[in-house]
């Protein structure tokens, strides 16, 4: 198809699309009036039902677990597909050197992986009491890993996060959130029914299997991020 | 003004169809996918907002009472993220098979050379 009857294919489509989506806009409530009955019930009783504060963290790894679960099966199926077609057989002390020169780089960049890391830990491990979560702190995690990279050199990546531990840790994330719903099961209770005692609302330990869940989705979002970028960054050092 | 925080999701969503109908190299168009992806996160979080509320997250300060946004499409929204970033990532893997199999990016060219 030429570049011009796909101009005008496209032309005819999207104004189709744009009617049909105005038509639907205009249905929707108007922006700020929400009355969904869902998120006003778990905004309400979660704090009481499941002893954490935060209703998102909720949602997602206990109200809509389920959902979660398969969310975090994409994920690891997309970071496999990446591995498959870009990991091939390498010879691992085979690395040019590549140094940052510029002292302040290296000197400020070596100097907050430190903090990044335990940043990115803290915001697992507080993610159902406060903002945050598994998801948000594991990419807070690898992008401190990733800064070894930006402000030392690529060998001491590769040293910091090597291939077998990192496969391990993604496989052991999305394993463990299923192993959790399967726990529930033996428990007696609903596949990802949260069977654990609740705890205390506001401290680390409440929640029942929230915490539990939640960690191992930072575990799997932290290994997938390192394990994308050292599959990209392999690519790099090809010739 | 109530209608703005939708129609930002339709021009972001149509802007990226037009960005992806029109692309020339295929990273283009990849990046082009994102920006349609991210008028699903413009359009759940602008469906789950209520004027004056905060986020849906409570503590002994801040009690359920006081009422929040909607928690149900922030976490549909932190998924939706979540798969794009990987789903990104896999379609780049993909871009970088075809340049080393057949030297060019661009989807005409790709077509011409297959047959």
């Amino acid at each position: 198809m030429s570049r011009r009857a796909r101009l005008i294919l496209f032309g005819g489509s999207v104004t189709i699309l744009v009617a049909l989506l105005v038509w639907g806009l205009t249905g929707l409530p108007a922006f700020g009036e929400f009355q969904g009955q869902y998120g006003r019930i778990l905004n309400s009783t979660t704090q009481s039902s499941r002893h954490v504060g935060n209703v998102v963290a909720a949602v997602v790894f206990d109200y809509r677990g389920f959902d979660t679960l398969g969310e975090e099966l994409i994920l690891f199926a997309s970071v496999m597909g990446v591995a498959l077609l870009l990991r091939e057989v390498r010879d691992e002390g085979e690395r040019p050197r590549d140094e940052v020169r510029s002292d302040v780089v290296r000197a400020v960049g070596l100097a907050v992986i430190g903090p990044v890391v335990v940043l990115g830990l803290f915001v697992v491990a507080h993610g159902y009491l406060t903002p945050g979560g598994g998801f948000q702190g594991g990419v807070v995690v690898a992008s401190g890993l990733v800064l070894l990279y930006a402000a030392g050199e690529y060998r001491a990546y590769r040293a910091a996060s090597p291939s077998s531990l990192v496969d391990l840790a993604e496989g052991a994330g999305a394993g463990a959130y299923v192993a959790v719903g399967i726990a529930a099961l033996l428990a007696g209770g609903l596949f990802l029914e949260n069977v654990v005692a609740l705890g205390t609302t506001g401290t680390l330990a409440s929640g029942g299997t929230i915490p539990i869940l939640n960690a191992a989705a930072g575990l799997e979002v932290a290994a997938a991020l390192v394990l994308l970028f050292q599959e990209f960054l392999e690519e790099l050092f090809e010739e | 003004m109530s209608f703005l925080p939708y129609a930002l999701a339709a021009w972001l969503f149509a802007v990226g169809l037009y960005g992806v109908v029109t692309s020339r190299h295929l990273v283009h168009l990849v990046v082009c996918m994102t920006v349609i992806q991210s008028s699903t996160y413009v359009l759940l979080l602008g469906i789950g907002y209520r004027t004056g509320k905060k986020a849906p997250i409570f503590s002994s300060a801040v009690p359920p009472q006081v009422g929040a946004v909607d928690p149900v499409v922030q976490a549909l929204t932190l998924t939706d993220v979540v798969v794009s970033v990987t789903v990104t990532a896999l379609l780049l893997a993909l871009v970088i098979e075809i340049w080393k199999r057949s030297g060019t990016l661009d989807p005409d060219e790709l077509r011409r050379k297959d047959t």
